[in-house]
């Protein structure tokens, strides 16, 4: 399986400049992969996705039994990050967390941003993600995002943009974990020959972060998790596995004198780190939602106390609103003083009517997302629908226009991904994990979804994404080209 | 250790060791099958009396055809205790436990799973069911070899040999109990070769013929009857599998053997106990089907004790059902 007429098509490929040109970062990844026999490089495919298969890492509606298991479908060819734009990315996520922290606890104590003017009050008031039973509250050493994960996408011109961040139970980390040590034992060649900055230590750096919360000497930390039938349990299992401490269900904890316990064979046991991941609202059905079934009665409360940590803190929802997001920029201008690193991508608030009029004539050509919702749900890609479809939208955004944003049609950069026997460019994004606690983390690299189908802009696995293991070269370990000629 | 993890671990453990017990159920017949002289009729009937689902399987069958006992016991999404539905039980309950659990054993629960489906789906369990049925046993071992040797023999592993042994005590009975079900075309045939090969095939299905022949040699209902229940060191044999069930559980609490300190600890501490002094004439001058009867409702009042005591930090009525069903 060659490159030779691998062609980018006129859009910006993380690894060709042009039909048959390598950029000089990947020049030596694609030469190896090209040096492998006729039809190794399937086989290898195949023996990874028989893997997975093995490990159960797979989607399958659990409520059917007869129902097919699929593997979250895995690229086994890598993509590369420059170096340059690594570092790049990594300032960029760095100021952008600490303003959104910055922001999430000014919100929920003095609002200077609302009382300066920057941004309009209702905005806040009216966002889904706003808690009221958080203001006042001070979570320990005042940090609110311990993990994040924030989407960068590449347009065609090169640029790369923030596309949307996660500040509340961001998944798909494990991914990262599973794709390099898939990678690892598929193609342990390629790893002697490129020094990849390692992604392993995320669950240690997770667990320092968890610990961080406490003032325990040793601290009790416990993965909390909605069950099995969650689409994300794996990598809440896989976390507390790596990380060795417990995973509970709402139902395995309980308030016992003030504080949070858990229910052993041997009685109550104390907890004193949450990294939760079910939803604010589903924490405590005392302080929030009454009928949920997989929150602890009180928790809220031996958490005011600081009697216990939460990560991540509740109340970070009102800084991964849709609307919010486009006001970014000038968050980080107000706490920061700086000027962002990393772009937002030009957003129309539909609640502004002078935005709203220019998106609802420019249907055609604009990406309509809802405010409140993630993972793709509710998404119009205007140049892919239909009229009836834009027609609704438009419905839909004229009957609650806070709840809606759009953004120009990025032409997503692409990646070489097999394709049956040859291969073929897919359009991906980028998330990097970010980890706040007594520094700030990110992985190098993070999770490379693949919209696997051909054109489709889509990446989110909900809609038939795939992923790709991503590298990031040490520095000085930029690979030279082994031939003066570059094309391969 | 968490409540509900100690809970998965003896689950998961059950419902495999149940799979493979449903294996051994239909190999008695499969066993007969090859054994018996032409002429005599096979027998399915007695493996559903013996299964404890007799009302569920009239419910969806009329008739005890090869066909029918073999779909419900092996195939049956419908019945629970399948080794299909076994196998999605205790991948379930894995899945629970998996970051408790070791890899290896995840991933060969998960194996197990996967093969059973692919059995069932492609026709396997039908076209070729002494294949279907030899690697339902093998990947039982598989995991339980798997279990020894990559987990720490600690509370955990506690509860895994806990929830297989009692499954597999329950089991044995239900297979030696098979044999007071199966009719002989006359009461002259008790005795007879007939008789014997019935007696064989249950040994052969617990895996027990080989080690009960370096026991007694020639084939004696009794000492059939005595091997299963009463041998020390055979590790299918129901004695065996008390002892060392009792000797898990005081592993888990830390208390000396012979004493007790929970109510689970207690009642298989009883029932041990009976069963240490109870000579295998006593037993089949009582009647040994009897004899069995009893013996499985103490056995579950035990498995019930160990929910009680460990699964339920509060004891409520309706959690201890729903952990028995579960």
């Amino acid at each position: 399986m060659g490159f030779t007429s691998y062609d980018p098509e006129g859009f910006f490929d993380e690894m060709f400049e042009s039909v048959g040109r390598p950029r000089p970062s990947a020049l030596r990844l694609m030469q190896k992969i090209q040096s492998l026999p006729e039809g190794e490089l399937r086989k290898r495919q195949q023996a990874a996705e028989g893997a997975l298969l093995a490990k159960g890492v797979t989607f399958s509606v659990y409520g059917d039994q007869a129902g097919i298991e699929r593997i979250f479908p895995f690229d086994t060819v890598p993509r590369l990050v420059e170096v340059s734009d690594w570092d790049r990315i990594e300032r960029g996520l760095r100021q952008r967390i600490m303003a959104l922290n910055a922001f999430v606890d000014d919100i929920y104590h003095d609002q200077k941003i609302l009382k300066d003017g920057v941004l309009p009050k209702e905005l806040v008031y009216s966002s889904k993600g706003f808690l009221p039973p958080c203001m006042g509250l001070t979570p320990p050493k005042r940090i609110w995002c311990h993990v994040s994960g924030i989407d960068l996408v590449r347009d065609r011109d090169g640029t790369i943009y923030v596309l949307e961040d996660n500040l509340r139970c961001p998944s798909g980390v494990a991914y990262v974990l599973g794709n390099r040590r898939l990678m690892k034992s598929t193609f342990p060649e390629l790893f002697d020959a490129f020094r990849v900055r390692p992604v392993d230590d995320y669950p240690s750096r997770l667990l320092e972060t968890l610990h961080y919360l406490s003032n325990v000497p040793t601290p009790s930390a416990v993965i909390l998790t909605p069950g099995i039938y969650n689409s994300a349990y794996f990598e809440h299992s896989f976390l507390a596995q790596q990380m060795g401490v417990e995973l509970v269900e709402g139902s395995d904890l309980v308030v016992v004198d003030g504080s949070v316990q858990m229910r052993t064979t041997r009685g109550f046991q104390r907890v004193d780190v949450i990294y939760r991941r079910i939803n604010d609202e589903c924490l405590d059905p005392q302080a929030f939602s009454p009928d949920s079934v997989l929150g602890v009665p009180g928790l809220m409360e031996v958490y005011r106390q600081g009697r216990v940590a939460l990560a991540n803190a509740p109340g970070t929802g009102i800084a991964d609103d849709k609307v919010i997001y486009a006001y970014v920029p000038k968050i980080i201008k107000f706490y920061l003083g700086e000027e962002p690193i990393l772009p937002n991508v030009p957003t129309y608030i539909c609640d502004d009517p002078q935005d709203r009029d220019y998106v609802l004539s420019n249907l055609d050509k604009l990406v309509v997302k809802v405010a409140s919702e993630s993972g793709g749900y509710g998404m119009m890609i205007g140049p892919y629908a239909t009229q009836r479809e834009r027609e609704e939208c438009a419905e839909r955004i004229k009957a609650d226009p806070r709840n809606y944003l759009a953004q120009p049609t990025l032409s997503l950069s692409r990646v070489p991904c097999i394709v049956g026997d040859h291969f073929e460019g897919r359009h991906v994004d980028l998330r990097p994990y970010i980890l706040y606690g007594k520094d700030i983390y990110i992985t190098p690299g993070g999770l490379t979804r693949v919209a696997l189908t051909k054109g489709s802009l889509v990446v989110n696995s909900s809609q038939g994404g795939g992923s790709k293991d991503t590298w990031v070269l040490s520095k000085g370990a930029i690979p030279g080209g082994g031939s003066p000629d570059q094309s391969c | 250790m968490l409540s509900r993890v100690a809970s998965g671990i003896y689950w998961m453990n059950r419902y495999i060791e149940r799979a493979e017990n449903d294996a051994r159920f239909i190999e008695v017949n499969l066993n007969l099958t090859l054994d018996l002289p032409e002429e005599t009729v096979e027998q399915w009937e007695p493996l559903i009396m013996t299964s404890g689902d007799q009302d569920l399987f009239r419910a969806q069958f009329r008739d005890a055809t090869p066909e029918n006992v073999i779909f419900f016991l092996a195939a049956d999404a419908k019945n629970p205790n399948s080794i299909l539905s076994c196998l999605y039980a205790a991948r379930e309950n894995a899945r629970s436990v998996q970051e408790v659990i070791s890899s290896e054993m995840w991933e060969q629960v998960n194996r197990f799973c996967l093969t059973v489906k692919d059995g069932v789906s492609s026709g396997l369990v039908k076209q070729n069911p002494h294949r279907f049925f030899t690697e339902v046993k093998q990947a039982s071992h598989l995991f339980v070899g798997i279990t020894d040797a990559t987990m720490s023999h600690g509370e955990g592993w506690h509860f895994s040999r806990l929830g297989r042994l009692l499954e597999r005590a329950d089991k044995t009975s239900r297979i030696l109990d098979v044999k007071y079900f199966f009719v002989l075309p006359s009461v002259r045939d008790v005795g007879t070769s007939l008789d014997d090969i019935q007696w064989a095939a249950l040994l052969k299905s617990a895996s027990a013929l080989e080690m009960y022949r370096k026991r007694y040699g020639r084939i004696a209902p009794q000492q059939v009857a005595e091997f299963l229940i009463l041998a020390p060191e055979f590790p299918r044999a129901i004695q065996y599998c008390l002892t060392k069930a009792a000797d898990s559980l005081h592993g888990i609490s830390g208390s000396e053997t012979g004493g007790y300190q929970n109510v689970a600890e207690k009642r298989l501490g009883q029932l041990h106990a009976e069963l240490a002094y109870a000579g295998i004439e006593e037993i089949m001058s009582g009647g040994l089907h009897e004899f069995l009867d009893r013996f499985q409702t103490k056995l579950n009042h035990v498995g019930e004790a160990i929910a009680e005591t460990f699964f339920t930090l509060r004891p409520v009525k309706t959690t201890l059902l729903q952990q028995e069903e579960q």
